[in-house]
């Protein structure tokens, strides 16, 4: 049976016509889901995520800056290190030479020390020698004609005499060489 | 629910296919307004779930998710890197706010296809898609008017250097296609697949409720068990379509706003 209502009514449920009231809501449905969602929501996930990205990127860009500065402070010990070690044992080096320098300097200096000292003293005792020949010389000759004046005046009677004479006279030396030291010391 | 709409209006002894009829409803109650229908009011329901997903998700973010809010950004970070990106390039940010309510909402509409109770896909009544993709419509055309220029829009659409003869056919079906054919696809791809999922399911589960119990054979018996069967896995099957309905219908939005910014040829 059909009739003009029942067509009506099909025709009013196709479903590729939209119901008009069903097109508002929809508009408003998408408007509140734009404004609320796409309007408010989104640009603060945005802004968060940004903030991630950033914060992140930051960070491994600090880290990497961090590990290079303590790379090239590390370089710098080492460097320094080198040098420091370079330093000291070139310093040593120079101690070393200088010690050996010095030694052998003072060395040379106590050699010849030593040999002026051995020259002195062998220039002394060539000159005591030189005056004590001289004073010799001179005094063997008085003493020997002192002695053989005596010897000659006293007559030499027996042994007896002639030994206490030259006891008497080599007293005599030993005297004046006894006053003699007194003297010069 | 449906299945037992349907056997009463049926009122027979012979099994009936639910036809189209399982897409009209009365107001919700005798003597309500006539707008006030289940459709209606579970399309304001669906865009008041998206807004408070989105706002437990994003109302506070924090630089390190906690909760929903990792929920939240899978689904932004999906919508941006596999729907604006491919399409919208460096634009893609500036229009993450109507690809997210797109997709969002569109995706809770089909999911209601399969929610007890609710069990009715929103965008298989047409008014909802064409909504959608009017909104998409009227942007793609005013960008490419305010990047291109009231004429220039126009002569980029055709692809330049070809022989003379071809610009016969090929002009009208560019115009025809853009902006004609482009908008009308989109909004009933979107409603023809909530459409023909919304009949499959209830048809395997009326053939399932109409041999199991309302009459009982022991010839019918095998062909309930095959219809109970049946709408488990195309339900599965509708859960996947939803998504990807969801998907597509938001990619060609972007596809359409990367049109208006910038000239194809």
């Amino acid at each position: 049976m059909i009739t003009a209502a029942s067509v009506l009514a099909a025709e009013e449920n196709n479903p590729l016509i939209p119901h008009p009231y069903e097109l508002i809501v929809g508009i408003f449905s998408f408007a509140v889901v734009l404004l609320v969602v796409g309007r408010i929501l989104v640009p603060r996930i945005q802004q968060t995520l940004n903030e991630r990205t950033d914060a992140i990127e930051g960070g491994l860009k600090r880290a990497e800056t961090v590990q290079e500065e303590a790379k090239e402070a590390l370089e710098r010990y080492q460097a320094q290190l080198k040098a420091g070690q370079l330093e000291a044992s070139k310093l040593r080096k120079k101690a070393e030479d200088q010690g050996a320098a010095i030694i052998a300097e003072m060395r040379e200096q106590a050699q010849a020390e030593a040999r002026r000292i051995v020259e002195a003293a062998q220039a002394q005792i060539e000159a005591e020698r030189q005056q004590a020949l001289a004073s010799l010389r001179s005094e063997i000759g008085t003493l020997s004609v002192e002695l053989a004046g005596r010897v000659v005046g006293e007559s030499l009677e027996d042994s007896a005499r002639q030994s206490r004479v030259v006891d008497r006279f080599l007293e005599e030396l030993e005297g004046r060489a006894r006053s003699q030291e007194q003297i010069t010391s | 629910m449906n299945a037992l709409t349907v056997l009463a209006s049926s009122g027979g002894e012979e099994f009936q296919a639910p036809g189209p009829e399982l897409f009209n409803f009365r107001p919700l109650f005798d003597g309500g307004p006539a707008w006030l229908t289940k459709p209606t009011v579970f399309a304001v329901f669906g865009a008041l779930v998206v807004c408070v997903f989105c706002w437990s998700a994003f109302a506070k973010p924090k630089l390190v998710p906690r909760g929903i809010q990792n929920i939240g950004e899978m689904g932004y970070v999906f919508v941006r890197d596999q729907i604006g990106k491919p399409f919208l390039g460096r634009d893609t940010e500036r229009w993450m706010p109507l690809l997210m309510s797109l997709f969002f909402l569109i995706w809770v509409w089909n999911i209601f296809a399969v929610i007890p109770v609710i069990q009715f896909p929103i965008a298989s009544h047409i008014a909802f898609p064409i909504v959608l993709a009017v909104a998409v419509y009227f942007i793609k055309v005013y960008l490419g008017i305010k990047n291109q220029g009231p004429v220039k829009y126009f002569t980029n659409l055709i692809p330049k250097g070809l022989p003379k003869p071809i610009y016969i056919l090929l002009v009208p079906i560019e115009y025809l296609s853009t902006f004609i054919l482009a908008p009308f696809t989109h909004a009933v791809r979107l409603f023809a697949n909530m459409f023909a999922g919304h009949m499959i399911l209830a048809f395997f589960s009326l053939v399932g409720f109409w041999f199991l119990f309302e009459k009982p054979t022991a010839l019918g018996f095998g062909v309930g068990i095959i219809g109970v069967v049946m709408t488990i896995l195309m339900t599965a099957f509708e859960m996947f379509i939803q998504f990807l309905q969801a998907f597509l219908f938001t990619m060609l939005a972007a596809m359409y706003i990367n049109s208006g910014l910038h000239a194809d040829h």
